[in-house]
């Protein structure tokens, strides 16, 4: 029986050979294929001993094979590997690296969402004589070995909620949280809650989580990766993937394909390339903190001392976040620090005990610490061409502005504010006191005649009708045209058929309609100096650190053309734009993504322009306003450089509104994708300009990987507001308006910064 | 009394309907590459979103604007004459000879030879649970209505009345709503067979089921 079983594994990891080198390596599959077949043919005429003898020799040859392919894998081979059945799951790695565990809300296919897996496990380790159980709180994608209730680990919107939810109970039980990412990517739902919203949800609640969180990739896609991967340490496996997309989608992207068109092998295999998936070039670019190896090929559920290693590496990483913002551990941080691969005998952390839970203060420590660790990410994937001196100079410009804030606002303001407070109550209740003593005395006086009658024009200003106000129409005169307004030519507007509108005449539409159609109401596309020139007081709007230039990180083939050609075309020198503005003498910080530059999308530059501009309203204390002009995601070819941007800007975002900072995002045209799920998604006002588009995946995309047609009105700003992701929608033309009262009701009447 | 026979030759003596494309505003024509005799697809997509052929494109004021096919169908038409020229709205462009199918035809003619009771508002609408049940169990052809009968109740925010059958007695021959979905006002909600013409629709309905061929 025993030999049977044997067989029959020998078969499973010839299959998993074939499947992972699909078309390639044909002959160390054939030499591997006669020998098993030749086993196979043997078995009957031996006795049980030879059986064993034989076995083992194949056995030992599938070893020495799988070693020598190991050494020519390709990244789109790790990719295969990765997606395999045979590969190890979730349910493997509780089962193996912890010492008891308890499934939270789940069995089987009857769970909220069988594609995200929540355990109550603990880690049993020795100190001297006493034995201590570790509680974690293990969190991760179940992609499972082929069942397909898992939908291979893409998690709907509320498995990342759930995810959440169980985040937010570790932090109530102070308890570290091991995630482990197996995802090609989370599912495309646009509902409430939506992917997006969701997976923004969880960065904002991730950046702020006050528990060790301790990450494991081995697939990590995109968003789907994000949702629970912030982490104060990142380990990955050796044969694991982590990538802004799949080598199929940059593919198709990078190929222009059409729906239904598939992409080369070819072309695949070179994404994958360029890319920069692997574990290794992740671990080179700083994403991840340390790889975690594997045996050859990749880990299957077999794979017994690889489950070890995991289990020391995991304990050994909760170690080192949790030693980090203790105070008192030398000898044990000492031991943490001997490498992987060094000579000598490494520790066994089991016998090594550090208590997980945290003070109060470690817990503050450890937040920070992830900000920072975040902050100094992908630095080196944009560029920056100033000059030292002006460097020096922008260097010391902050540091002014730092110390002044310091004065200001947190000396200073606080002992006013103490002050005014005092004053207002002393006020108000010597207010009642006056009114209670002076009654008899006003009764006397009003009943006198000629008094107390209003003026004329007091009782005119209640009374009358209210005039409509010209000024924010600006009665079609606007500070900035379009230049599309100079020609002479008529548009028809893409509701003609159902709305009956009329065809408008484009400097009509362009100049005075400010890009509304007359009829319906539909608003085209504008530039995105039309709404900086025109909502903003006019002269007052001044870009800051607009030297920041979009770069090719990864030497991505041809983006360097295309970079050039953007910069040639907007005039800027990546996607986003940062400036200072007044708005009716209210001072605001703007960051601005402007879709014809790369569609608007997200990469390192950006991400840096971005945080950057956050911090200066953070300094500044004023209040900052994402304007989307356009966004299609973050850029592709910057790989996990633009990925990172996601929790990066998010983690600034919450920084600066922890820090009393009121944050809008005003959507117009197209937004889609990582922006929208990650510093975008998580602000809590939200607008959005009539007939945007909002939404987490496109329509290709979701019929690629969900197999549905979606309606045409799928993403409009309508629906993302019956979904409750935006909280308004603004016609443009009263934009100025809306921002403005915006401002008034959100940050206060006098005091638009809390 | 409609003479049912009568009906479906006409119908099958032109088995089409034809539609004319009309230049929706005034412009200059320019016809796609289409021919006369060929076939043209209509919208299609669950939600209609794909557009039929292009026919043609009539351009005013340098906004050209396509024509697209609404019907599927067979072209007969070209007014090519117009190609190039400025054109007056309601201009004829391009006539399609749409074939038609099996329940288009039955619907024609079902329309016509049943008493259609329309809906007075609109509404959500359901048979009262008497009927329903009868019309669950063995189909609403079981089911005779006779004038004054309390036959619906009319359902509109939660505001349920209930809906008194006028007309002939007859069966209920052909259902045109559905639950949870408003129906128009003026909208057939029934199709009633006097019983006397029952024999004779059955047979136009068997016979349009074998002898029709369709087109497409």
């Amino acid at each position: 029986m025993d030999f049977d079983k044997k067989l029959h594994q020998l078969n499973d990891r010839l299959n998993y050979i074939r499947d992972v080198f699909t078309g390639k390596q044909e002959e160390n599959i054939r030499l591997l294929e006669s020998k098993l077949n030749e086993l196979m043919l043997r078995e009957k005429h031996l006795s049980a001993s030879e059986q064993q003898a034989a076995a083992a020799t194949v056995d030992d040859l599938f070893d020495f094979v799988e070693r020598k392919l190991e050494e020519d894998l390709t990244p789109m081979d790790r990719v295969r590997i990765v997606r395999h059945s045979q590969r190890v799951c979730l349910r493997d790695v509780l089962e193996n690296v912890y010492d008891n565990y308890t499934e939270i809300g789940g069995k089987d296919e009857n769970s909220i969402d069988p594609s995200m897996l929540i355990a109550r496990a603990y880690i049993t380790r020795r100190s001297g004589k006493k034995v201590y159980h570790q509680p974690v709180m293990v969190i991760g994608q179940e992609k499972g070995h082929g069942e397909e209730f898992r939908n291979g680990g893409s998690v709907k919107p509320w498995g990342n909620a759930k995810a959440l939810h169980y985040m937010k109970v570790a932090e109530t039980e102070n308890i570290p949280i091991h995630t482990y990412v197996f995802t090609p990517g989370s599912y495309p739902v646009e509902d409430a809650p939506g992917a997006a919203q969701q997976i923004a949800r969880n960065l904002y609640e991730m950046a702020g989580l006050r528990v060790p969180v301790v990450a494991v990739f081995s697939e990590g896609g995109s968003g789907g990766a994000e949702a629970i991967g912030l982490a104060d340490t990142r380990l990955m496996l050796s044969h694991g993937y982590y990538s802004v997309i799949s080598p199929e989608g940059a593919a198709a992207i990078e190929g222009r394909l059409k729906e239904g068109q598939r992409a080369t092998p070819e072309l695949i295999e070179k994404c994958a390339r360029q890319l920069r998936i692997t574990a290794a070039d992740n671990r080179r670019m700083g994403y991840i903190d340390h790889v975690i190896d594997e045996p050859p090929l990749g880990a299957r559920p077999y794979h017994y001392d690889f489950f070890r290693s995991l289990r020391q590496e995991v304990i050994r990483a909760t170690d080192e976040v949790v030693l980090g913002v203790k105070g008192f551990a030398p000898f044990r941080a000492m031991a943490l620090r001997r490498r992987h691969g060094k000579k000598g005998v490494t520790p066994d952390f089991d016998n090594i005990y550090v208590r997980w839970n945290l003070s109060s203060n470690a817990r503050d420590r450890l937040v920070m610490k992830r900000h920072r660790k975040f902050r100094r990410l992908s630095r080196q994937a944009c560029l920056d061409r100033r000059a030292v001196h002006r460097r020096i100079w922008e260097w010391g410009y902050d540091l002014g502005w730092d110390v002044y804030s310091y004065f200001k606002y947190d000396l200073w303001r606080k002992h006013q504010q103490r002050i005014v407070y005092a004053v207002e109550e002393v006020d108000a209740e010597a207010r009642v006191l006056m009114n209670r003593l002076l009654s008899p005395w006003r009764k006397l006086s009003g009943s006198l005649p000629g008094s107390g009658k209003p003026a004329e024009d007091k009782e005119k200003e209640l009374t009358m009708l209210s005039q409509w106000d010209q000024e924010d129409q600006r009665n079609g005169e606007w500070r900035y045209v379009s230049p599309r307004a100079k020609e002479d030519r008529t548009i028809t507007c893409p509701n003609a058929d159902s709305h009956g509108c009329l065809d408008l005449w484009a400097p009509d539409l362009f100049g005075e309609f400010a890009g509304v159609c007359n009829y319906c109401g539909h608003h085209f596309p504008m530039e995105s100096k039309w709404f900086v020139h025109n909502i903003f007081d006019n002269g007052s709007v001044f870009e800051f650190n607009s030297e920041l230039e979009a770069a090719n990180p990864l030497g991505f083939e041809g983006l360097d053309v295309k970079l050039d050609q953007a910069k040639q075309k907007t005039g800027q020198k990546s996607g986003c734009v940062t400036f200072e503005a007044r708005l009716d003498n209210i001072k605001i910080v703007v960051a601005m993504l402007t879709a014809p530059f790369r569609g608007g999308s997200v990469g390192a530059a950006e991400g840096e322009k971005f945080i950057r501009a956050a911090e200066r309203a953070k300094k500044k204390r004023f209040p900052f306003l994402a304007y989307v002009h356009g966004t299609a995601g973050i850029r592709i070819q910057e790989g996990t450089n633009g990925v990172i941007q996601m929790p990066r800007c998010t983690m600034a975002v919450r920084r600066y509104i922890e820090e009393g900072g009121l944050y809008l995002v005003v959507y117009d045209t197209n937004s889609y994708a990582g922006p929208l799920a990650s510093f975008l998604g998580c602000s809590p006002y939200q607008f959005a300009i009539r007939s945007a588009n909002i939404g987490f995946a496109g329509r290709g995309v979701i019929k690629e990987t969900t197999g549905m047609d979606i309606p045409p009105d799928y993403h409009n700003a309508f629906k993302a507001l019956s979904r409750g992701h935006i909280q308004g929608i603004w016609d443009r033309r009263e934009a100025r308006q809306n921002l403005r009262q915006a401002l008034l009701t959100m940050g206060g009447r006098n005091l638009y910064y809390r | 009394m409609l003479d049912i026979s009568q009906l479906l030759e006409e119908i099958k003596a032109s088995p089409y309907q034809e539609e004319t494309i009309v230049a929706p505003h005034t412009g200059v024509v320019t016809f796609a590459p289409i021919k006369e005799g060929k076939r043209v697809r209509g919208p299609s997509g669950v939600w209609k979103e794909v557009k039929g052929t292009l026919l043609a494109t009539i351009e005013r004021e340098r906004n050209p604007k396509p024509i697209h096919a609404t019907e599927k169908g067979k072209v007969k038409d070209i007014f090519r004459q117009y190609e190039g020229t400025f054109v007056e709205a309601g201009t004829p462009l391009v006539s399609i000879r749409h074939y038609l199918s099996k329940e288009e035809v039955l619907g024609i003619i079902l329309r016509k030879a049943l008493h259609l009771f329309k809906a007075p508002e609109r509404a959500k609408y359901y048979f009262t649970p008497d009927v329903d049940k009868k019309v669950k169990v063995s189909g609403s052809r079981s089911v005779t209505v006779q004038n004054g009968m309390e036959l619906f109740i009319m359902s509109r925010m939660k505001r349920e009345t209930p809906l008194h059958y006028e007309g002939p007695e007859g069966l209920i021959y052909a259902v045109y709503f559905q639950h949870n979905e408003n129906v128009d006002a003026g909208q057939p909600l029934i199709g009633i067979c006097p019983p006397d013409q029952l024999e004779t629709i059955e047979e136009v309905v068997m016979r349009v089921q074998t002898e029709w061929v369709e087109k497409e």
